[in-house]
């Protein structure tokens, strides 16, 4: 009894000293933004990284939920005479929800693996302790241009998602299922709200881009500096970021659109 | 001042890196215990001990990467753990590392490794920077390789496209971490040849940390022996080779029993194929 209770303190203390090492490590990139302002070339680079060569990854994953949302959007709604509301079921589900969140494990598995695995091995391979006898600030000059990168990519690949998604519904819906072209598009414009859909969809997928990328690179950056480390680290970065991006999307989601 | 540093001075060496009462711990493990040392200007100096005696981890607590608990290190008349961040990345500037693993970093090639710290510390034009990174890596040999990949390097090669870069702003210091482990005798070769070279024609002050005693030896001036958080021995290399202690010649000649014990400690041999007790 007594050695379980130690063991839950021990993981406790373990838990609040990795926050805090985490939340260290946040304070220090965000440091680093005004020698990034400075550098710019090193967050188009990054942008490219996590951004562009998600694209294909982000694309694919939205065209086919698109197309599962109006397959199962179609089923239910027909059911109630409503199928011409296709169009704004479609959008909404993906603008407000599937847009953002299902963007962020994409990315979360993807980018983030790699980001935890690139840092992992250049702290294994002395390569962060060697910057920092060059008298180079490993955080400022490698750590900060990803975060920022994973930031500004996540909103523009969950629009891209959402986008797709939306041609993907549009295609079952409309090109499959027989749902008229003018109701699915006309309802989807003037149901879907910039404020209340767009806006809060794109704030969430700035929320999940900033935890997604805090999480991958804190956990390279903490990771043990040998091949088991890292690869622990690779799969905490994915197994921790994915959770995080649930959670926060309840709490998102209730603050957002609860009554 | 103690009697190592009196012989240094007497000698007519001034000290660059001076480490006085150096107390350092790893978890429950005493890795320094109260260590003083003093690392001559423009000499080789090698610090050598077995394997995880701390040796990796005095270059990081002189390069400022690591604190100790008490004591202190100086390079240069600074003390390096009380400067601001500012100062310290300013004192770096003027020291080099070359880390066991080359530590290059792996999306540049060679060329652009090489640059790097110029590239960061100062605001020469290209034009310039490509001058200067040639005649860094004629100095090692390597100026054909100017447009390989780290992946593509050879153990040595690599260490030698890291020695470039740790030369190219001209540091006081350079601190050799492991440079002959794992190397084959025509790289260790080149590399004892370029530490020598280096240090000599650039006046550099170089510390060396080996388990590597020929080689190590052949090019030192001054030598350290640490092990269990002390200093075992100091002197020239005739000076080590003649003392009288048995660790420091059993950890010289490479004896396999002597101090250190050949086998792990363990109950008597009978007893455990009898299974008895």
């Amino acid at each position: 009894m007594l050695n379980a209770l130690a063991r839950l303190g021990r993981l406790g203390l373990y838990a609040i000293a990795r926050l805090g090492r985490g939340h260290l490590l946040l304070f220090a990139m965000i440091e680093g933004l005004p020698s990034l302002a400075a550098r710019p070339r090193l967050l188009v680079a990054q942008v490219y990284n996590v951004g562009v060569l998600s694209v294909l990854i982000v694309v694919v994953s939205g065209l086919f939920v698109g197309m599962v949302l109006g397959l199962q959007g179609h089923y239910v709604l027909s059911q109630f005479g409503a199928a011409e509301s296709l169009g704004v079921m479609v959008a909404a589900s993906l603008v407000r929800e599937l847009g953002p969140v299902v963007t962020a494990l994409l990315v979360a598995g993807r980018a983030g693996s790699a980001l935890a695995a690139e840092i992992g091995l250049m702290k294994a391979t002395e390569q962060l302790s060697g910057l920092e006898m060059m008298a180079v600030d490993p955080i400022k000059r490698i750590l900060t241009p990803r975060f920022f990168g994973g930031l500004i990519a996540m909103p523009i690949l969950a629009a891209m998602f959402s986008a797709v998604g939306a041609l993907g519904g549009y295609f079952v819906g409309v090109g499959l299922l027989g749902v008229d072209d003018g109701a699915f598009w006309s309802q989807m414009q003037s149901k879907i709200d910039l404020r209340e859909d767009i806006v809060n969809g794109v704030i969430k997928s700035l929320v999940f881009g900033w935890v997604v990328t805090w999480i991958a690179l804190f956990e390279g950056y903490d990771a043990n500096p040998t091949s088991e480390g890292v690869s622990q680290a690779t799969t905490r970065a994915v197994v921790h970021a994915a959770l995080a991006v649930l959670c926060l999307d309840f709490v998102l989601t209730a603050l957002m659109f609860g009554d | 001042m103690d009697s190592g540093e009196r012989r240094l001075e007497e000698a007519g060496d001034d000290i660059l890196v001076r480490i006085r009462g150096l107390t350092f711990s790893r978890g429950d493990q005493r890795v320094f215990d109260g260590v003083d040392m003093d690392i001559p200007s423009g000499k080789v100096t090698a610090v050598m001990g077995p394997s995880g005696t701390g040796k990796t981890t005095l270059l990081k607590l002189i390069g400022g990467q690591l604190r100790p608990e008490a004591g202190r290190v100086e390079v240069a008349g600074q003390d390096v753990h009380a400067l601001s961040k500012g100062d310290l990345y300013r004192l770096r500037t003027r020291m080099g590392m070359l880390f066991q693993s080359g530590a290059l970093l792996t999306d540049l090639n060679v060329f652009d490794n090489v640059a790097y710290p110029l590239r960061e510390h100062t605001r020469l034009p290209e034009s310039m920077i490509h001058k200067l990174v040639l005649i860094k890596l004629e100095a090692v040999g390597l100026r054909g390789a100017r447009d390989l990949m780290p992946n593509e390097l050879s153990g040595g090669m690599a260490r030698r496209v890291a020695l470039a870069r740790a030369i190219a702003l001209d540091p006081m210091m350079i601190m050799y971490d492991e440079p002959f482990t794992g190397q084959d005798p025509i790289s260790m070769g080149v590399l004892v040849k370029l530490i020598r070279q280096l240090n000599d024609a650039s006046r550099l002050t170089s510390i060396v940390v080996s388990h590597d005693v020929v080689d190590t030896t052949s090019i030192a001036d001054y030598l350290y022996v640490i092990a269990g958080g002390q200093v075992m021995a100091r002197g020239t290399p005739s000076e080590i080779r003649a003392t009288s202690s048995e660790w420091v010649s059993q950890f010289m000649e490479g004896l396999p029993d002597g101090p250190v014990h050949f086998h792990y400690p363990a109950p008597e041999l009978e007893r455990d194929l009898m299974g008895v007790g």
